[in-house]
């Protein structure tokens, strides 16, 4: 626990003397409190005792300061600590943001945006609370503690062993509850997020509920996990009521052995009516300080955890990074070579075959390529690969002759645009999307791109380029979306476009115009076009065939429809070729277990 | 001497003031930053955060809370034992120092006895009491909240699709899952902390009063600048709150998009720019929450300066009381010990407010979606229809909008004999995908009826509807669980061999059994994604199982791959055999195995005739079939 906490000073380090000063104003104002009762005795076995009203005054006053003193003390300890630590938790957050940004898509393939958010939010929240609170009192109240039974004793020896004895029980006690009140309470979260869960699908998927008729079913499956909940909440309920059962009981029967023990004293003159009064209150101030003990262990220990999650993302090896010597070349031809190229995910065993492998391929400046393939022949992957997404796990790819692993990202990001078969929008206005990358374009840059990717409905939409799209403004259709993809990888001007399926939610007319405008844009530029239907691979001057993990044909469309019965099996509609589908799917067969079919 | 360790640390930090609660409400995260753009704010900005219950609010609560009125009545009971218990600690301890002194002096044991006996079942019937209420209050909340949730949940699945759209999910979501818990909270904490603060501001009000008039008094007097202390703290935490939940959704969606759409971040450098963006909403947060700690580093010291200020008059004056004898130290004792407790019950009493105006925010919002009403009800009384559905179907003088203004389908007739295979094409917004809403009944006419096998699809329950009529859509949505549960869903009660039966029938079973645990993949792991062709080929296998009598595919076919599109024709072409199908398409290819074809412009039929027909005819679908078998070459 002390290990993962001790991780956290790089961050603390800026406030470490803001958080000593906090951690010695709360031990003060501490002091005060129990400064409390020795005055209160004071006045009794002085002033009261000898009936002398004038010897009320100082006394009082003492209280007056010391009341003053603890309030203000209290207040000066939260304003000097507040707001850095605050700034420990946005510092942290940022720097969480940044370093996720940095890491590369095979991790965030790994990791649900929701389990990162979770650390960003309630993880973050759970560390910054300990600093501004937990780590402090653990200290403060260990202290008062150790100076309470102090005075306890001095006042009388018998009672504040007493205390003192009751003391360790309750600490062990409420901090073992505390700990099984963290297990339940994580699990009530996950059952609470299980729950959210089905919600959201019974939401989203509210179509397919309705046109089935099947509400009931997911009612039921929403029932038991909501009664699931429920379970949950009434075991964390029961581990709540014994610990304020032990909270409670056992300082009762220490303060009542107290007074029983302390009023013989008194009536036996060993002890002062004022001494016992005086008692009774350090007793009493004791108790919070005692019973948060297991408490703060609790909470240091979830925060113990909490650090361990948020360093488990910050220690991420960001494995796809900048060179240190980058290399860089003014030809901006977009010459793509493929050379013995492998790729394997990072988390799948040494055994599986590797998504691709032993791929060639050259695509001239200039020249439009399409791939073609079956569904999980790696085509997205390959695509992903040019854009450095992921590196390859063999072989290499270059740009322009120079391997992709020696640009500086931003160039090579900056070369190379890609429009993504599932095309993300951002809560951000349409200009906003289409920019994403150019900070410095224009608005004229920006209509340039929509002629391009025929996305004239933009001046439809309420406040044209300033309408709010995504999540939380206009939504789009498939189509229109895709649309402004594909005018987001044009505007920058890339000497490599990389297009993944580009026209697919695009119905025949829309398709047709896009093509014509496109081929505008293509004719110029380099361009890798992932293609499932013959009309898109009309757009290129060449076709390739993946298949395997590697390039299996290259060719023109007709060439390869009249010699690649692979080919012709993906790319030839029901219409042309139900006699030779059944041929063609025999063929495909060989050519994935790799026998019968070469180049 | 009993003390009741809620006793909030003079320094302890509240729940309520720093949460960062997920909040699906983004609303109020718009900001005058140009690059977010402009939408039409939420009308949801308007519903007033404050404690004043509407009618509706007030009606969903008495109905959540009558079937326990019962226990809840057990509750206050408790409340009054566990505070009554709390409160006897000082008067046991005066009496102790008072009458047990003396007599213990005079040799009489009995008053010390007494006085141990009492404290002690005090604080055993204190902490049973404690203890007692926490957990029935725990089984009434959960009652009141699996209530809650279930209706809630059935109601929004009653409502029509119309709604669900107009709604927007994420609103439906939040309500919910976030304010369903956001009442949870309040209901967990909240109850015992207005018990508790309550009972005992008023328990030791009267009793200091009953107890001694002038000293009492003066504990009274704290009030005054404590509630001006506290009215103050409000405001200042509401105008906060309300910030810092603004800045939290804001900071949640910035940080939410960026990682689910963290290809498009990294494909397009959007890095630097993005930071600067979380760097500015993280900034407000903190802003926010550093404004929350200082209103609180205010307040609590200035409780606890009250408190102690009034403790000094009290030992002052209560002091002087007692040198003139009209007063005992024992009183005395009793008398600083109340007052030091009385004042932390105020502090509960404000977080308590603060959870309670965003749970009676949050009651309103899910009142308002109780109070929808479905625009597609089921009937009170269904028409049955046969075991056998012919699958006859009838739009009889149909017309249907949106809203008024703009008519979709003006007056539509249509009828489809039994066994058809019916392809609707035309351009987007010609009225296709209306047809097949009305048909599964996604939404009713506006005027005029549709009927299937004679009996208006209105006069059907849900089971004989799904029965008769199912529809595929083009979003092919899959909920966590096993492929072979998504494909069941067509079915519950279809057995294992009929749904991979299923799946094959369509082409679908061969990918399957190549996922890594085939037909038991979870959808939701690593592995066990879909592409959306497959996804929409799980969803074709679905609707097979189903075994409608009248199937409706709308553009169900658009994000297969050729080979897949194939193999869905091929195996159409067995399942629609006496069947009625509706299909709706972009592509020309699907449209060939129909019967008949219907072309739609304007929510008008232009054209209406076999496919050969048709194309024959030299008419707009002859036009579209020429383009298409221009892009196959």
């Amino acid at each position: 626990m002390f290990r993962s906490l001790k991780r956290l000073y790089p961050y603390v380090r800026p406030v470490a003397g803001y958080l000593v000063a906090s951690a010695l104003l709360a031990g003060v104002a501490t002091l005060c409190g129990l400064a409390f009762p020795l005055v209160i005795q004071r006045i009794i076995d002085g002033p009261i005792a000898h009936k002398d009203v004038s010897g009320l005054w100082v006394p009082t006053l003492f209280l007056l300061a010391f009341g003053i003193g603890e309030a203000v003390l209290f207040n000066v300890r939260r304003l000097v600590a507040g707001r850095p630590i605050v700034r420990v938790e946005q510092n942290m957050r940022d720097a969480l943001y940044a370093k996720l940004q940095a890491l590369p898509v095979a991790f965030h393939d790994r990791w649900p945006a929701g389990q990162l958010i979770s650390r960003a939010a309630s993880d973050l929240g759970i560390i910054r609370r300990f600093m501004a609170f937990g780590a402090v009192f653990l200290v403060v109240n260990i202290a008062t503690f150790i100076v309470g039974v102090a005075i306890l004793l001095t006042l009388s020896v018998p009672l504040g062993l007493v205390v003192a004895a009751l003391a360790l029980p309750l600490v062990g006690l409420s901090s073992f509850y505390e700990r099984k009140y963290q297990v339940l309470a994580r699990r009530s979260q996950d059952q609470a997020g299980d729950l959210t869960t089905t919600v959201e699908e019974s939401v989203l998927g509210i179509r397919i509920i309705k046109a089935f008729g099947r509400s009931a079913h997911i009612g039921r499956r929403f029932i038991d996990q909501a009664m699931d909940l429920r379970q949950t909440e009434l075991t964390k309920a029961k581990v709540v009521s014994l610990l304020w059962a032990v909270i409670i009981l056992l300082p009762e029967i220490a303060l009542g052995i107290a007074l029983i023990f302390g009023i013989r004293q008194v009536a036996d003159g060993s002890m002062t009516a004022g001494q016992l009064v005086a008692f009774f209150g350090v007793a009493m101030g004791l108790r919070w300080p005692i019973d948060s003990i297991g408490w703060l262990l609790a909470i240091a220990n979830d925060t113990a955890a909490a650090t361990d999650r948020f360093f488990e993302v910050m220690d991420a090896p960001v494995t796809i990074a900048s060179p240190a010597t980058p290399k860089t070349t003014t030809d901006r031809s977009g010459r793509l070579t493929f050379r013995d190229v492998e790729f394997r995910f990072p988390d799948t065993a040494p055994a599986t075959k590797p998504v691709l492998s032993g791929l060639n391929l050259d695509v001239a400046a200039g020249e439009t390529l399409a791939i073609v393939g079956a569904t999980g022949s790696g085509k997205t992957t390959l695509t992903a690969l040019v854009e450095r997404l992921y590196d390859v796990t063999g072989g290499s790819i270059t740009l322009d002759g120079i391997d992709l692993r020696d640009f500086e990202l931003s160039d090579l990001r900056q070369r190379v645009a890609i429009a993504f078969e599932e095309p993300t929008l951002f809560s951000a206005s349409v200009r906003e999307n289409v920019l994403l990358g150019m900070p410095d374009g224009t608005d004229d840059d920006v209509r340039r791109a929509l002629r391009v990717a025929q996305a004239g409905f933009v001046d439809d939409l309420p406040w044209g380029l300033d309408t709010r799209i995504g999540e939380q403004g206009m939504s789009l259709s498939g189509g229109q979306r895709q649309r402004l993809a594909l005018a987001r990888a044009v505007v920058g001007n890339p000497s490599v476009l990389v297009l993944d399926d580009p026209l697919s939610a695009l119905d025949i007319h829309t398709e047709a115009q896009v093509e014509a405008a496109l081929r505008s844009v293509l004719g110029s530029t380099t361009a890798l076009v992932i293609a499932h239907r013959a009309s898109t691979v009309m757009l290129a001057d060449r076709v390739a065939l993946l298949s395997g993990g590697r390039i299996t044909a290259t060719g023109s469309h007709s060439e390869l429809m009249a010699t690649v019965p692979a080919y012709r099996y993906l790319l030839a509609s029901e219409a042309d070729s139900t006699a030779a589908a059944g041929l063609a799917a025999a063929d495909a067969l060989k050519v994935s277990t790799g026998k019968g079919f070469s180049r | 001497m009993s003390g009741q360790t809620t006793t909030p640390a003079p320094d302890q930090v509240s729940a309520a003031d720093d949460e960062w609660l997920p909040e699906s409400d983004f609303s109020a995260a718009a900001t005058d930053e140009s690059w977010r753009g402009v939408a039409t704010e939420d009308e949801e900005v308007s519903v007033e955060v404050g404690v004043k219950l509407q009618s509706r609010s007030r009606r969903l609560l008495g109905s959540l809370l009558r079937p326990h009125l019962r226990t809840l009545l057990v509750m206050v009971a408790i409340a009054v034992v566990e505070q009554g218990s709390y409160l006897a600690g000082p008067l046991v301890v005066a009496y102790g120092i008072n009458s047990a002194i003396p007599a213990l002096v005079a040799g009489n044991g009995a008053p010390l006895t007494w006085t141990a006996i009492v404290y002690l079942t005090a604080g055993v019937l204190n902490a049973l009491s404690r203890a007692a209420f926490t957990r029935v209050g725990a089984r009434v909340t959960q009652a009141v909240m699996v209530d809650l949730r279930e209706r809630t949940f059935r109601h929004s699945q009653s409502l029509s699709l119309e709604f669900h759209e107009k709604y927007t999910s994420g609103k439906v979501i939040s309500r919910l899952s976030s304010d369903v818990e956001t009442l949870q909270e309040l209901a967990a904490e909240g109850l015992e902390q207005l018990a508790s603060s309550v009972l005992s501001i008023l328990v030791i009000s009267v009793t200091l009063v009953v107890y001694d008039v002038e000293l009492g008094l003066i504990a009274l007097a704290a009030f005054l600048p404590i509630f001006v202390l506290t009215r103050w703290y409000q405001k200042r935490s509401q105008a906060i709150y309300r910030r810092s939940r603004s800045a939290i959704a804001a900071t949640i969606v910035q940080f939410a998009e960026t990682m689910n759409g963290i290809r498009a971040v990294q494909a397009f450098r959007r890095e630097s720019k993005n930071k600067a963006i979380f760097g500015r909403v993280n900034g407000d947060y903190s802003k926010a929450t550093g404004d929350s700690l200082v209103a609180l580093a205010i307040y609590t010291p200035g409780l606890r300066l009250v408190g102690n200020i009034t403790l000094a008059v009290v030992m002052l004056v209560g002091a002087g009381r007692v040198i003139d004898g009209s007063f005992q130290i024992g009183d005395l004792a009793a008398f600083l010990l109340y007052v030091r407790r009385m004042y932390d019950p105020l502090e509960e009493l404000a977080y308590f407010y603060n959870g309670l105006q965003s749970a009676t925010a949050a009651l309103e919002k899910i009142s308002g979606l109780l109070e929808e009403r479905p625009s597609v009800p089921e009937p009170a009384e269904p028409t049955a229809l046969a075991d056998e559905i012919d699958g006859a179907v009838r739009f009889s003088d149909v017309t249907f909008a949106y809203n008024p203004r703009t008519p979709v389908l003006p007056r539509f007739d249509l009828v489809v004999p039994a066994g058809q295979t019916l392809a609707v094409v035309g351009a987007t917004g010609a009225g296709k995908s209306t047809l097949a809403k009305l048909l599964s009944r996604f939404y009713d006419p506006t005027s005029g009826s549709v009927t299937l096998d004679g009996v208006d699809l209105t006069d059907l329950s849900t089971a004989d509807l799904r029965r008769g009529v199912v529809m595929v859509t083009q979003e092919s949505f899959l909920f966590a669980g096993t492929v072979a549960d998504n494909i069941a869903l067509g079915r519950p009660t279809a057995t294992r061999a009929e749904i991979e039966a299923a799946a094959d029938a369509i082409g679908a079973g061969e990918f399957i059994r190549l996922l890594p645990d085939g037909f038991d993949t979870d959808v939701r792991k690593r592995g066990g994604r879909l592409s959306a062709g497959q996804r929409q080929l799980v969803g074709f296998a679905r609707a097979f199982l189903a075994d409608p009598a009248v199937l409706i595919l709308d553009e169900a076919t658009a994000s297969l791959d050729i080979p897949s599109e194939r193999a869905v024709q091929h195996a159409l072409k067995s399942i629609l055999v006496g069947r009625t199908a509706v299909i709706i398409a972009h592509r020309l290819s699907t449209v060939l195995i129909a019967d008949r074809v219907l072309v739609m412009e304007a929510g008008r039929i232009v054209e209406d005739g076999s496919p050969e027909e048709l194309i024959a005819d030299d008419g707009h679908f002859a036009g579209l079939h020429t383009a298409w078998r221009d892009s196959l070459v």
